[in-house]
């Protein structure tokens, strides 16, 4: 039922796409969440997706961490098949050894941090470099360390994250999640379940993330204000498919498509 | 109280004690066993392969519905008659052990299930193996949760203990069944079983809660 | 002998025993319901002597062991001129022992009635007595169902016991047989399979049945 055969085994062309979503469909039973999806991310580049609840938007993320399957089409990654592998000439779905190969390639945040509560924010971090890269102590310590400076939480490297606030939590989370050194991270919906006075704390550890590192990034929110800043280029979603994208100011600016305008009036409505 | 003798009783309270160390080395190695077996029956409930998973739970299930004292019997006397020689107090534990693993793989199982589902993703996204996943993430917040429930079992597995008497695993009620045949006196011993009994649970059951909340405290929960 | 032949032969006792089994069971059943709801009642009492005693009660038959409780009603009672005879003290012993487990049931699941419906019984001026038969117990029975279905088996399980004490239960029987035949797997099994129909297609089908139906009974299924 998913006919792959017509997908390349590889992308190439310069420069080749860091994230290639090719056809993506993706249903829960009747339900089709994701239809067709195209949706190419340049290196470096910043996304954010906007829309509506039920649009699809997280399942995007979802499906690039490899947390749901997909139902149809091929998802690449740096080039080369994420949810598939080669095998004969063909593409074929992947198998666990070849997801954790590419899965080293993302990182991603949740709305709910889910940071380990049995280890410190320094463990945490350290986790999956000593476990999963093989890192020495020492060495996973010493990134740790400099990551958590980085998100501002390095006085806090001993505490267990339920001593923890919520937008600390989150900073923590995302220096865990670039202690992996991904070449493409995820944000979902990173400041939706925190109090409104701490949200900025982690956006700007975002910001600095998107001045500083030529990171591949791709994030759902609901921070208007904020993915204009910050991104790229916007994907509006709407029924499972991409309604209309482009660069922020245009997007935001400039809404071309009927529904895209009366979301983003809804939303101005609701500020 | 009624014909209580005391003579008699500083007479067997040794015997008693010394039986009572007997009965506390079964039933720890018992739950040992049990510890150990019970994880390997929950994680064989999680697979992936339907008919394992089955298989496990229907074996639990039948386990934990028919008396322990049966079972006791099965492992001690079935051996024999294919050739295998056990002692009674290796058919004990092996039974007792086994009788405890599965109530303990139920203990684990909802310790397993109170993990979030979020904890799993994130581990995930961290690239971990299934079994770094278990081991490094969801294990050790499955079992504060558990603890108050393996506790409950480390007390029952002491209290089931007398069943081993029946075998001839010289336990509290096997020394007071012999002292009680040889001076033709049951208050004495019963009694004290019944003491000492009291005397190791009561205070077991509030250093088990102790010990629930040092560990959740050392974890960070 | 054939595992066909050896039920041709046996059947007729093992079924006998299969009969004081369920017998002991159904008795100790309603002693042990009794019990439950008496000391669980009482241990929500604000007298303190009352509390006091169901709270010694409690930890008591929960403390010691079934077969300590047995052997002790059985041997050490008499000396007291309480001469219960074998069958009696069985089902007494084990409704005894599980009335403690159960009491506990009982105080947690009237804890789980809101507040509110205390409330509402008193402002329609509803005397204690009634304010408890009416409106809190059977709420409070639909919220302990669940727990009672395991404790069920494990008194299924506990009558095994009342082998110990000479009483010509299933348990019983099967040692019989198996003393004289050397045919242990057979007995043993045979045995282990009665026990498990009992719970697992009988006892537990039962308790799931009287769940579903007090639920309907009180408008929440």
């Amino acid at each position: 039922m998913n006919d792959v055969s017509a997908f390349p085994l590889e992308i190439s062309g310069s420069p080749a796409p860091m994230v290639s979503f090719r056809k993506v469909t993706k249903s829960y039973g009747a339900l089709t969440v994701l239809d067709e999806l195209d949706l190419d991310i340049a290196a470096g580049e910043m996304v954010s997706i906007i829309g509506p609840s039920g649009s699809g938007k997280t399942t995007v993320l979802r499906m690039l961490m490899t947390l749901e399957q997909i139902n149809g089409g091929v998802i690449y990654v740096d080039g080369q098949p994420l949810t598939h592998m080669p095998k004969n000439g063909m593409l074929v779905p992947a198998s666990q050894k070849h997801l954790r190969k590419r899965r080293a390639d993302i990182g991603m945040c949740f709305q709910h941090f889910n940071l380990f509560p049995h280890m410190t924010a320094l463990e945490n971090c350290m986790e999956g470099p000593v476990q999963v890269l093989g890192l020495s102590k020492t060495e996973a310590r010493e990134r740790s360390e400099e990551l958590l400076e980085m998100v501002g939480m390095i006085g806090k490297k001993d505490q267990h994250p339920s001593r923890l606030s919520g937008g600390q939590q989150q900073r923590v989370a995302i220096a865990r999640a670039l202690a992996m050194r991904p070449k493409v991270m995820l944000f979902d919906e990173v400041t939706s379940a925190l109090d409104p006075e701490v949200i900025g704390e982690v956006t700007n550890v975002i910001r600095k993330l998107v001045s500083e590192h030529n990171l591949t990034m791709l994030m759902v929110t609901h921070q208007m204000g904020f993915a204009r800043d910050i991104s790229d280029r916007v994907c509006f979603f709407y029924g499972g498919k991409i309604e209309e994208q482009g660069p922020p100011a245009e997007l935001f600016g400039n809404p071309k498509k009927e529904r895209t305008q009366q979301f983003l009036s809804a939303v101005k409505e609701a500020i | 109280m009624f014909d209580w003798k005391w003579d008699f009783t500083w007479e067997v309270l040794p015997r008693l004690i010394h039986a009572t160390g007997n009965t506390l080395i079964a039933a720890l190695a018992g739950y040992a066993i049990a510890v150990v077996l019970g994880l390997g029956l929950a994680l064989a409930q999680r697979t992936p392969y339907r008919p394992v998973t089955l298989i496990v739970r229907e074996f639990v299930e039948f386990i934990r519905s028919t008396p322990l004292i049966l079972q006791i019997f099965f492992v001690f006397y079935v051996g024999p008659q294919f050739g295998i020689r056990l002692s009674p107090w290796a058919s004990g534990m092996i039974a007792i052990g086994l009788h405890y693993s599965c109530y303990l793989s139920e203990v684990y199982r909802g310790g397993i299930e109170s993990v979030a589902k979020g904890q799993w993703e994130a581990a995930t996204a961290l690239n971990m193996t299934t079994t770094q996943k278990y081991r490094r993430v969801i294990i050790p917040q499955a079992i504060p949760p558990a603890l108050a429930g393996m506790g409950n079992y480390l007390v029952g597995i002491f209290k089931d203990t007398p069943m081993l008497s029946v075998i001839g695993v010289a336990e509290l009620i096997h020394a007071a069944n012999a002292i009680g045949s040889e001076n033709y006196r049951y208050l004495e011993p019963y009694t004290l079983v019944g003491i000492i009994f009291l005397a190791v649970s009561l205070p077991a059951a509030g250093l088990i809660r102790l010990f629930e909340s040092y560990v959740r405290r050392k974890l960070g929960l | 002998m054939s595992t066909f032949d050896f039920l041709v032969l046996y059947w007729p006792r093992l079924l006998s025993g299969t009969g004081i089994t369920i017998a002991q069971f159904l008795l100790a059943a309603v002693l042990g319901v009794a019990v439950s709801l008496c000391m669980g009642l009482l241990k929500l009492s604000h007298n303190p002597v009352l509390r006091g005693a169901a709270v010694t009660y409690i930890e008591v038959f929960r403390g010691t062991s079934l077969v300590v409780q047995l052997y002790w009603i059985f041997f050490v009672l008499p000396l007291f001129g309480l001469s219960i005879e074998k069958f009696t003290a069985g089902y007494v012993a084990v409704g005894l022992n599980i009335g403690a487990y159960g009491a506990e049931l009982v105080r947690g699941g009237i804890l789980s009635v809101p507040k509110g419906q205390w409330e509402a019984a008193l402002a329609i001026n509803m005397s204690p007595a009634k304010r408890m038969r009416r409106i809190i117990l059977p709420q409070a029975l639909v919220n302990m169902l669940p727990p009672w279905g395991n404790l069920m088996i494990e008194l299924l399980k506990g009558t095994a016991l009342v082998s110990l004490i000479s009483v010509a239960d299933l348990m019983f029987e099967a040692r019989q047989i198996n003393a004289s035949t050397y045919l242990s797997a057979q007995t043993f099994g045979v045995a282990l399979i009665i026990y498990y129909i009992l719970s697992r297609f009988m006892v537990t089908p039962f308790m799931r049945w009287l769940e579903r139906h007090m639920a309907r009974k009180l408008g929440k299924a």
